[in-house]
């Protein structure tokens, strides 16, 4: 393992960049951190600039507006960094796939490393996809 | 003259859940002028409808929100029902009001727990969030999600609460009452929560008025509205229940007033459920058309009042639908709210309204005069900025002060 890696893995810095999102995921995330899922006891924290992110949570689809932003935002973030999609809407586009504001989909200018569908994920799921992708990372068999 | 600066908020700011972009205009500590840009989330909701079948459409609308994800939902079949007349049986009304009012509690908790965190008191944030996830497990119970509950349906609802589970809720529901006693009193006793919240982002009666605030917003600050009360729908005029006001206007009232809503939505809720236990029969109308015409629907949100509008051209699909959510309104009081005020404080300030982007961001652009539609990037940011000035004009609020640089 990698000094790197090694690295990225210990302790998760989180930032969590929501697109135009219904919020819904973006709660399940907090939910996953506060006290009945408490995802923070292993490390992983919220982050307020994407300076600090190892991990990027992108949340609903991203209309003509806000991708500009976000390629913008993730070009920001210091490199190795781990992209997830949470929620149908950012893994496909989900229902918001035929509006006339829906960009693109979202891996087409950020690389993402899971997809995580769901409407919303239940943080249950959250937990096991960050350690699905702690393992990838460190480079075991799932 | 201290010289004026600008400080950007966003769009993608460790504060906010959502993007959206403040301009936040200061003379050394004192905030002097503020600028909201909008336009992060529009997903073309209003649009994307009319092109679903009216089953579609309500679990269309639900993704409006994720907070208040069953009061579209409400606001939208019940103007469904007006369109097509369609009757809803009375089992029905209570448990929509049921979930409606469980909803309200999951919503001023989890803004009581971000309003802690904005204070920097991340215990409040922690023991909110903690407890708001028995009232999640209350919906995962009745409902068999955590959230967006896809409950309602134009004629009735979509699932029963089986008789065999309503102590288990009564007692979920009974164990909510300590932890909100908690809050209540870490609030209204709090001294340090006292010097941060009192006399700070004070709307007076009047700006409520003229900016036609709603919800908790409006309540603070002595303006009796409350759609609940004012054009009584689902069970709200067949059970016992206060709609409470405070008078000051400022941020600690509007805290006091969705601490003390909870307790009422509690009350509400044990009376749906005893309700529930006598009211028997059908929950749904099984509507098979709705009729031409035109319908509208009220909720009131745990932000404000919902309103959706529908017209029906007979076919299975609405021909129009018009959404208008309450942040719409209550976001524009920012400006009245936070200038004159330190920067420390427009955070606070700026949160108190309990914002919600995604349900209010509803435009849509089309050029006239070639017929095309115009989406550049470009175009929804100055699209935006107009539509921003539009509001504005629209509310009679001065708009020479926005342009201050």
């Amino acid at each position: 393992m990698s000094f790197a890696v090694n690295a990225l893995t210990r302790s998760l810095n989180v930032f969590h960049l929501a697109g135009s999102a219904c919020n819904n995921c973006d709660i399940e995330i907090l939910a996953t951190l506060t006290p009945k899922y408490d995802l923070e006891r292993f490390g992983l924290v919220l982050v307020g600039s994407i300076r600090h992110a190892d991990l990027i949570l992108l949340s609903g689809i991203f209309n003509k507006k806000s991708a500009i932003r976000v390629k913008e935002v993730y070009e920001q973030a210091p490199k190795p960094v781990v992209v997830v999609a949470i929620g149908g809407c950012a893994c496909s586009g989900g229902m918001f796939r035929d509006s006339y504001n829906w960009d693109q989909p979202v891996n087409k200018y950020i690389p993402i490393d899971a997809y995580l569908p769901g409407c919303p994920p239940k943080p249950e799921a959250m937990i096991s996809a960050v350690v699905k992708l702690i393992t990838k990372l460190r480079g075991k068999k799932l | 003259m201290t010289k004026r600066t600008i400080i950007p908020i966003g769009p993608y700011h460790a504060l906010q859940e959502e993007p959206e972009f403040f301009k936040l205009h200061v003379e050394g500590e004192k905030v002097v002028g503020l600028e909201i840009e909008l336009g992060y989330n529009h997903r073309g909701i209003e649009k994307l409808s009319e092109s679903k079948h009216y089953d579609q459409t309500i679990f269309l609308v639900e993704r409006i929100c994720g907070i208040c994800s069953t009061s579209h939902p409400i606001a939208c079949v019940q103007a469904i029902e007006d369109a097509g007349d369609i009757e809803v049986p009375e089992r029905a009304l209570y448990i929509r009001s049921l979930i409606g009012e469980l909803e309200r509690i999951h919503s001023h908790m989890l803004w009581l727990g971000l309003a802690g965190h904005f204070l920097g008191f991340n215990t409040i944030w922690m023991w909110a969030w903690r407890y708001r996830e028995d009232v999640l497990d209350v919906f995962e119970l009745i409902t068999g999600n955590r959230n967006h509950y896809a409950m309602m349906k134009a004629g009735g609802v979509r699932r029963d609460i089986k008789s065999e589970d309503i102590p288990a809720i009564k007692k979920m529901i009974g164990n909510l009452v300590k932890p909100l006693t908690l809050f209540k009193n870490a609030v209204v006793d709090d001294p340090v929560i006292h010097a941060r919240t009192k006399g700070v982002g004070t709307l007076t009666a009047q700006q409520i008025i003229d900016y036609a605030a709603l919800g908790p917003t409006a309540r603070a600050s002595g303006v009796l509205i409350d759609v609940r009360r004012d054009h009584p729908h689902a069970a709200y005029g067949l059970v016992d229940w206060d709609v409470i006001v405070a008078q000051n206007g400022d941020v600690f009232d509007k805290a006091v007033v969705r601490i003390l809503e909870m307790f009422e939505s509690l009350k509400i809720i044990d009376q749906c459920l005893e309700k529930l236990k006598t009211v028997t029969g059908p929950i749904d109308s099984n509507p098979r058309e709705i009729k031409p015409g035109e319908g509208v629907g009220h909720y009131e949100a745990p932000r404000g009042e919902v309103f959706h509008y529908i017209r029906s051209d007979g076919t299975n699909r609405p021909a129009r639908h018009k959404v208008r959510a309450p942040s719409f309104m209550n976001i524009v009081t920012d400006r009245e709210a936070v200038i004159g005020q330190t920067v420390s404080d427009a955070t606070i300030i700026l949160a108190a309204v309990d914002p919600c982007y995604c349900c209010t961001e509803r435009m849509a652009a089309i050029d006239v005069n070639s017929g095309k539609k115009t989406f550049t990037s470009a175009d929804m940011i100055r699209l935006s900025q107009a539509k921003t000035e539009q509001v504005k004009k629209q509310l009679g609020a001065p708009g020479p002060q926005i342009k201050l640089l």
